[in-house]
């Protein structure tokens, strides 16, 4: 095997932000209380909307604005379902993903790309030049330095503000919270708003970015990893880094050694086991870090009633 | 302003009216989604829910509207009895692949034998099984390790479609397909063989298994210690655990027998509709039939109906793509409205509406 070890580390990186920003919205929204499991629908909807948008302005910006909304869209009708006609989550989370799979194959069908997009690279000044590290860590574009600004926002927000104590506490017990006075219903809708856009961004990273180009069916399961890697990460910030990079190191790999036609250690897998691994991956990490504890209230309709 | 107020009791009205209601709402919906579309909705309307079974070539698509719905039901059925308690198996589908797969993969040992009462139903045993064990993984891990069984079974189905690829590429593949990718075809083997029953009207085995497996869950659920060990776990968890019931075995007892469900369906399709193991094995009915439970309110009778409607979209959908143009992805969206609409109407069987009144202050 002759793969260049720096090179992986960074591609490593870009593999695994559409699955962080995936997955630290829905962090979000699940300590909120609230399981949305139309990850992949929100994503796709993402990446359909920001290569149509990017490659219709020209503006690497624009598109990725236009993702965000897209996934707020389609987030918007898991929040109306669930919050107001308290719909079950679990089967509402799974309608999204269909109905997002659809919609996003219905708009992306018979798009021509009449404007070039391209997203630079910023290479951070000083830190760029590090020997190793430099190029691993501080030559990326702008969204993978964001994903991990948010992982860093949603930190200090959820454990060092008022905002972030009132959400926590909506989800761990949304009855105690509503005999609290505190809206229940906004701070979910909130919550699931941002799941939705950070889920919109990551999809279209990878139309725009890791791929580029719009192909139905795009985003391969890359929002049910993300389900996965909040559990895995026991609901806390710090741990999705961990996790996703986990991830886009397996996928970049075995990409690695498919290219390198699929030997490791001299001996040939054939290229659809490979493809496999980040799939089987997930299972085996669910099945050893299966400890943490999950909001109380995740899950569950809330109505005033009760 | 309206809002919901809980009611004392389940509306029996509701509980049967909110499936009609939601395909209408549906309907309603979808006529927007085909005018935004620039289709005329009242020809894609007709098209989809009218022309597969009243119109000019109904006798070329009621046998299709059949099969389609014969692994709907199959499937749903199954997942009905883990959702009604709490187990939500998301896999299916893959399930319903690897059946395919296994039961392809046994019939295939005995090609070129003619002895159809050995190999079928070997076949259809393999399937069964096949399916039941891959749905066992995500059964067994929860068990075990506290593993999510939503996120373990959908993972599997990824795990799924890689293998499907990769044996119709490699061990299954037909040593007369010149190489091409994609096992023998197994309509054509005659020992292996799912065809229709009565020929041309889509009745093969599938279906009878289908309906068999309805009537069976129909006594099982209102009759039977399990169904109702089920129902109580649905209703309340820490009531069922009191009265004795294990819920370790009752995770592994309904995914197992969705998964097996699933596999009969993934064995009836390789042998009869699809006919080989590609790469393009007809999918999806795994995910759909997750509509298919819940639009026939996880009730085996409603599952039924509710597998017939869903097949005339598909077919619906089918034949606006044909003369309307209307893209494939279409139906899909159409289908995901569908279960918004059932689910949001399901509401009302809990809740009322009520104009709001100003609260005390």
């Amino acid at each position: 095997m002759d793969i260049n070890p720096i090179l992986l580390l960074a591609a490593l990186m870009v593999a695994s932000t559409p699955i962080l920003l995936a997955a630290i919205g829905e962090l979000v929204t699940e300590r909120a209380g609230v399981l949305n499991l139309g990850v992949e629908g929100m994503m796709i909807m993402g990446a359909v909307a920001g290569y149509i948008v990017g490659h219709s302005t020209g503006s690497p910006l624009a598109g990725f604005a236009g993702a965000a909304a897209a996934g707020i869209g389609l987030s918007l009708v898991f929040a109306i379902l669930t919050q107001v006609l308290l719909t079950n989550q679990t089967a509402t989370g799974l309608g999204l993903t269909l109905f997002g799979m659809g919609l996003a194959s219905l708009m992306g069908q018979g798009f021509e790309p009449a404007l070039p997009v391209t997203v630079s690279k910023i290479a951070i000044p000083g830190l760029s030049s590090i020997p190793v590290l430099g190029p691993i860590l501080f030559q990326h574009d702008a969204i993978v330095y964001l994903s991990i600004l948010l992982v860093l926002a949603v930190y200090l927000v959820l454990g060092y503000s008022r905002a972030g104590l009132i959400l926590r506490a909506v989800g761990e017990n949304h009855d105690a919270a509503h005999a609290l006075g505190y809206p229940v219903r906004l701070v979910r809708l909130l919550a699931i708003m941002f799941g939705g856009a950070c889920a919109g961004l990551g999809g279209a990273y990878i139309s725009l970015v890791r791929v580029p180009q719009w192909i139905d069916g795009i985003t391969a399961g890359a929002g049910w990893i993300a389900l996965a890697i909040v559990v895995f990460a026991s609901w806390k910030p710090w741990r999705l880094i961990g996790g996703a990079y986990l991830f886009g190191g397996m996928t970049v790999l075995q990409l690695n050694i498919q290219g390198d036609g699929g030997k490791i250690f001299g001996v040939t897998v054939p290229v659809e086991y490979l493809s496999m691994t980040p799939f089987v991956a997930t299972i085996v990490v669910l099945v050893v870090m299966s400890a943490g504890r999950a909001p109380g209230s995740l899950g569950k309709s809330f109505h005033a009633s009760n | 302003m309206l809002t919901l107020e809980k009611r004392p009791h389940r509306s029996a009205f509701w509980t049967w009216a909110a499936p009609p209601v939601a395909v209408l709402l549906t309907i309603l919906f979808g006529m927007v989604l085909f005018l935004i579309l620039g289709k005329d909705p009242v020809i894609a309307i007709k098209a989809i829910f009218w022309d597969p079974v009243f119109g000019e070539f109904a006798f070329y698509y009621r046998p299709e509207i059949v099969k389609k719905a014969a692994p709907l039901v199959l499937i749903a059925t199954g997942l009905a009895f883990g959702f009604r308690a709490g187990i939500w198996n998301i896999g299916a589908e893959g399930q319903y692949i690897i059946g395919a797969i296994c039961g392809a993969g046994v019939a295939l040992a005995f090609y070129p034998l003619e002895a159809r009462w050995i190999v079928f139903p070997l076949a259809i045993v393999a399937g069964a099984l096949g399916g039941m064990i891959w749905a066992a993984i995500p059964a067994i891990l929860r068990i075990y390790f506290k593993t999510n069984e939503i996120l373990v079974s959908l993972m599997l189905v990824y795990v799924a479609q890689v293998l499907i690829t990769a044996f119709a590429s490699g061990l299954l593949r037909s040593p007369d397909g010149h190489g091409f990718p994609g096992s023998r075809n197994l309509s054509q083997y005659s020992a292996a063989a799912n065809l229709d029953l009565i020929s041309g009207t889509g009745m093969h085995w599938g279906v009878v298994a289908a309906l068999v497996a309805v009537l069976i869950a129909f006594f099982v659920l209102t009759r039977h210690q399990f169904g109702f060990d089920v129902r109580l776990t649905g209703q309340s968890p820490r009531a069922a655990a009191f009265s004795g019931i294990n819920p370790n075995r009752l995770v592994l007892f309904s995914m197992a027998l969705s998964g097996g469900l699933a596999g009969l369906a993934g064995i009836f399709e390789v042998t009869g509709p699809a006919g080989q193991i590609l790469a393009s094995f007809p999918k999806f009915y795994g995910f759909t039939a997750i509509i298919v439970a819940f639009l026939g309110r996880l009730h085996p009778l409603g599952i039924l109906l509710a597998g017939l409607l869903m097949a005339l979209t598909y077919i619906g959908g089918e034949v606006a793509q044909d003369n309307l143009q209307l893209p494939a992805a279409a139906i899909l969206t159409f289908q995901g409205m569908l279960l918004f609409a059932i689910l949001a109407v399901d509401t009302l069987t809990m809740y009322r509406l009520r104009r709001s009144r100003k609260e005390v202050r």
